[in-house]
């Protein structure tokens, strides 16, 4: 038979509409820098890119989140956000690295040295021989299978700067990238390269809503012994959209701690990608999202274990009010030697409305025997009798609310390891709640 | 009839010891596959190969009205513009479709019989190896209910059976009770024939005629299949069971089920399957539509033993189902059970539509697969209605080099207020070649409906076996009761003789696991 069925049509239509939007994408594209060391890379994403397409909604993993606002060739305007409120992280004595509109600002930026870290530009290292070129693109390209990241590709290929941190001890005081919204129409392209050697250790931190439009990307490598913890706090700009990818490798006995804050921001999708290569390593990634209205935020997780006796834990909240979305999408793949694995995955959502919607696909891919792996996922309004009782010892309506929305969120909050960031964590949603019953 | 399901009837003290003595000997069986033989009938097949002449001639030979031949072929039309799935994690060898027989019947069935008595005795002996009371007089052990519980009626419980053998039913017992009660139970051929407003109404209305590829399949080329209907506010008297049976090489069977239960009724429908040890993959690809009017009540429980394969992940059946039930009516209730531990391929998702309001939608299931056999299965519960309630248990095995996945949607529309479900994914591995997968989807669109998920993967507990093996077991024998345990809460929802055929099958389909 020669002539093609309805279905192979339509695959082929599919895939000229996906070229026709990657083009449109690639060709509107920002300059990006002189590239050196990292040229190779770049041009092996381009075709990766080409060869895959940008995300459709007919693509199984954005079945739940619309693509198009992410892929279409120019940045959506979103009005900038302006709110008397102080940066999240003021109070930590940190290194601070602030980029407005993805544009690096040595004005707002402290000083970048840092005992026992190195930080360097992405745009200013354009020698031909960088130790980025190990990972640069090389993480993000093995998170590629057995599931497509093609905005990650895309990122790869034309990122406008980002930041390429070395670690090789303890480092005294965390790192924070501070993301500044100034331009209604900017459209950010960041890419970051973090390296953490045998032992070292290091927190970084990130908040801001970063551009009317953002597109980051974060590869992790953590050797042997090495721990990583990353807090992560996506502010209240309402219009902004954002797209993140981390992809994690860890090494023997090492730490991988990922959390992250969201409130508001009409599109989000957050990409984890962790891969255990070295035994006996642990990683957390967690969430907490708050949406209120025009709000979609979408937690998509994977984490492969191929190696022995490491522990990964999944924990994501969403408390979704006013026709807000939140979208969970979770993998556990163990491989066939991975044994003694631990894999803990759990997805709530507390809906405030009936508008509110919770779609999730949590997935457990196992191919080893001796593991102990679970998920659970729930979704529902708040418990009547919590809110009777609350009510009965004269809590008003909506401060009851509040509080059994905190204690929703408690365990999601509660994986932020170091204290002082929680508290923060904790008060500044605290803050924005109250703010919101005005 | 809903008595004898609580786990105390099934699991009295006298019962449970016969049960787990058969468990026992079961395991001892040497024979994997004991419905491996194949009966030497002569067979009448239609010509290789599938297009629109054969279509017209299935029809032909089923002796339908043009209607009904005008349907298939549109079905066959819109076949062509489909393509297979792919998105199941099952892998197997492209099936040519061209190389299989769509319709094959035993030669003495040409003509029509006017009795089981006409029948082939040897077709009726291949349904008495298989344990099935095809003719009235023989009520098997098995099959009658030992005892009624105190407090019910005293009347042994009967089952009424249509079989199946390839393509085309071979008999249907009980139709004279049957019809006293109005219900009628028959081959859907029969009810083309006899009762073709009620087809026209309901066959194609729950999965349509073009719903995916092996459903638009089956619609172009099902040659026979079971067909219920039980009129407003009729209990059922008796259980109505089918049993499918595949015997000649090369033949896909594809048979078409249609359950209606009208107003108030109610009807526990029992579906088992075998096929013999052949080299080559078999094809099988069916349908099963259920209509649950208001207040009706429908149970249907399968327990297929397809032949898996062997043990080297040769032959075996390829099976492609798609099975669904729509709750029309307020209160309308549907329960699906399956206990699914053959088949070298297994793709099948009984799915509720709960449209009514207050309906319910249950999916208790136990997927089984060593060796080389891979299993997709899972349900969907589509809450559309207001207070809709849906409960899934689902408990998949993996041995030697098996696949098992459990695959399921939950969706809660804006408009399914206190919508509620509970679902319980529970995977056991047993060797280190085998995987184990979980792929649930959860949409909930409304804040008033609560919908819990829960998935857990183990292997089988050292201390367990410890424990079994210290009281004198062996190895297999410790596994198979471990495994009864963890397949607990599914079997208890079987009628009780499929329950105990189950629990011989668990043990039956582990051999050759452990060790």
């Amino acid at each position: 038979m020669t002539a093609l069925t309805n279905a192979q049509r339509a695959r082929q239509r599919l895939a000229e509409q996906k070229a026709q939007v990657s083009e449109a994408r690639i060709a509107a594209l920002a300059p990006a820098p002189q590239a050196g060391w990292s040229a190779e890379a770049r041009a092996d994403a381009l075709s990766r890119l080409r060869a895959e397409g940008l995300p459709h909604p007919r693509d199984e993993y954005w079945k739940y989140t619309r693509p198009e606002s992410l892929t279409q060739a120019e940045a959506p305007a979103a009005a900038i956000f302006t709110t008397d409120e102080k940066g999240i992280f003021d109070a930590i004595d940190r290194v601070n690295v602030v980029f407005v509109d993805g544009v690096f600002s040595e004005e707002l930026s402290s000083d970048l040295a840092l005992e026992g870290v190195s930080i360097e530009r992405l745009a200013e290292t354009t020698s031909d021989i960088h130790w980025a070129s190990g990972l640069y693109g090389k993480l993000e390209k093995a998170g590629q299978d057995p599931v497509a990241r093609p905005l990650a590709a895309l990122n790869t290929y034309a990122a406008t700067d980002g930041l390429l941190i070395r670690v090789t001890a303890k480092a005294t005081k965390p790192v924070a990238l501070q993301y500044v919204h100034n331009s209604e129409t900017s459209d950010a392209m960041l890419h970051h390269v973090v390296k953490l050697e045998e032992g070292a250790d290091l927190t970084l931190l990130e908040n801001g809503p970063a551009a009317a439009r953002f597109n980051k990307v974060m590869e992790v490598d953590v050797a042997d012994g090495a721990s990583f913890h990353h807090i992560r706090a996506q502010g209240r700009d309402h219009e902004r959209r954002a797209v993140t990818h981390i992809f994690a490798r860890l090494g023997t006995e090492s730490t991988f701690k990922s959390f992250t804050m969201t409130v508001n921001g009409v599109l989000t999708r957050n990409e984890v990608v962790v891969e255990f290569t070295g035994n006996d390593a642990v990683a957390h990634v967690a969430g907490a999202a708050v949406g209120d209205g025009d709000f979609h935020h979408d937690d998509t997780v994977f984490i492969t274990h191929d190696a022995v006796n490491c522990e990964s834990r999944q924990v994501f909240k969403k408390v979704l009010k006013n026709g807000a979305r939140g979208v969970f999408q979770g993998k556990i793949l163990v491989k066939p030697d991975a044994q003694k694995t631990d894999g803990y995955q759990i997805s709530q959502s507390l809906l405030l409305d009936d508008d509110s919607q919770f779609l999730a696909k949590p997935e457990l891919e196992i191919y080893a025997d001796d593991v102990a792996c679970s998920h659970g996922s729930t979704s529902g309004a708040i418990d009547d009798d919590a809110m009777f009782y609350l009510r009965s010892r004269g809590v008003p309506e909506h401060e009851a609310q509040d509080l059994l929305v905190i204690a929703f969120l408690a365990s999601a909050m509660e994986e932020i390891e170091d204290e002082t960031l929680r508290d923060i964590m904790l008060g500044r949603i605290t803050e924005w709640l109250e703010r919101r019953r005005g | 009839m809903t008595k004898m399901d609580t786990p105390e009837d099934i699991r009295g003290p006298e019962v449970k010891e016969g049960v787990d003595q058969e468990t026992v000997d079961a395991v001892r069986n040497v024979s994997t596959y004991k419905y491996g033989w194949d009966t030497e009938i002569e067979m009448d097949y239609a010509p290789m190969g599938l297009n629109e002449d054969i279509v017209r001639l299935i029809s032909a030979k089923n002796e339908e009205p043009e209607w009904m031949t005008d349907w298939r072929l549109q079905a066959y039309r819109r076949w062509l513009e489909k393509e297979e799935p792919s998105w199941a994690m099952v892998d197997y060898p492209e099936i040519d479709f061209q190389k299989q027989y769509y319709y094959a019947r035993p030669k003495s069935m040409e003509v029509k019989p006017k009795s089981l008595d006409e029948v082939d005795p040897k077709l009726l002996e291949t349904y008495q190896k298989l344990g099935i009371p095809l003719k009235e007089q023989m009520i098997l052990a098995g099959v009658e209910a030992p005892e009624a519980p105190e407090g019910e009626e005293e009347a042994p419980r009967r089952v009424a059976v249509d079989a199946v053998f390839d393509s085309v039913s071979v008999g249907t017992t009980f139709q004279k009770e049957l019809k006293e009660a109005g219900v009628i139970f028959c081959s859907i051929s029969e009810a083309i024939r006899e009762h073709p407003e009620l087809v026209k109404k309901y066959l194609g209305s729950v999965v349509p005629v073009s719903d995916n590829f092996y459903a638009t399949l089956n619609s172009a080329v099902f040659s026979d299949g079971s067909f219920v209907y039980v009129p407003p506010g009729v209990r059922c008297p008796m259980e109505l069971s089918t049993y499918f049976r595949i015997n000649a090489e090369n033949t896909g069977q594809f048979e078409r089920t249609l359950i209606i239960a009208d107003k108030g009724s109610y009807v526990s429908y029992l579906e088992g399957c075998t096929a013999p040890q052949r080299d080559t993959a078999q094809l099988h690809a069916a349908v099963v539509e259920i209509i649950i009017e208001e207040d009706a009540e429908v149970k249907y429980s399968t327990v297929q033993n397809w032949f898996p394969g062997d043990e080297n992940g040769k032959g075996g059946i390829y099976n492609f189902v798609t099975k669904r039930a729509d709750c029309r009516g307020d209160r309308a209730k549907v329960m699906w059970t399956q206990v699914e531990t053959g088949s070298a391929v297994t793709w099948k998702y009984p799915s509720c539509i709960l449209r009514g309001d207050d309906a319910q939608g249950e999916f208790y299931s136990i997927a089984i697969a060593n060796n080389f056999q891979q299993a997709d299965t899972g349900t969907k519960m589509i809450h559309l209605g207001k207070n809709t309630k849906s409960r899934i248990v689902s408990k998949g095995i993996s041995a030697g080099r098996a696949q098992n996945t459990y695959r399921g949607l939950v969706s809660v529309h804006p408009k399914a207020k206190n919508a509620r479900n509970y679902t319980q994914c529970d995977s056991l591995l047993i060797g280190d070649k085998c995987g184990a997968h979980t792929v649930p989807y959860i949409e909930v669109k409304n804040n008033s409906s609560r919908v819990e998920h829960e998935a857990t993967t183990s292997k089988v507990d050292d201390d367990q076996l410890f424990y079994c093996r210290s009281r004198g077991m062996d190895e297999e024998e410790a596994v198979a009761l471990v495994v009864n345990g963890f397949c607990k809460d599914v079997l208890q929802a079987l009628p009780m003789e499929f329950a105990m055929e189950a629990q011989q099958l668990v043990a039956i389909s582990l051999e050759g696991s452990v060790g």
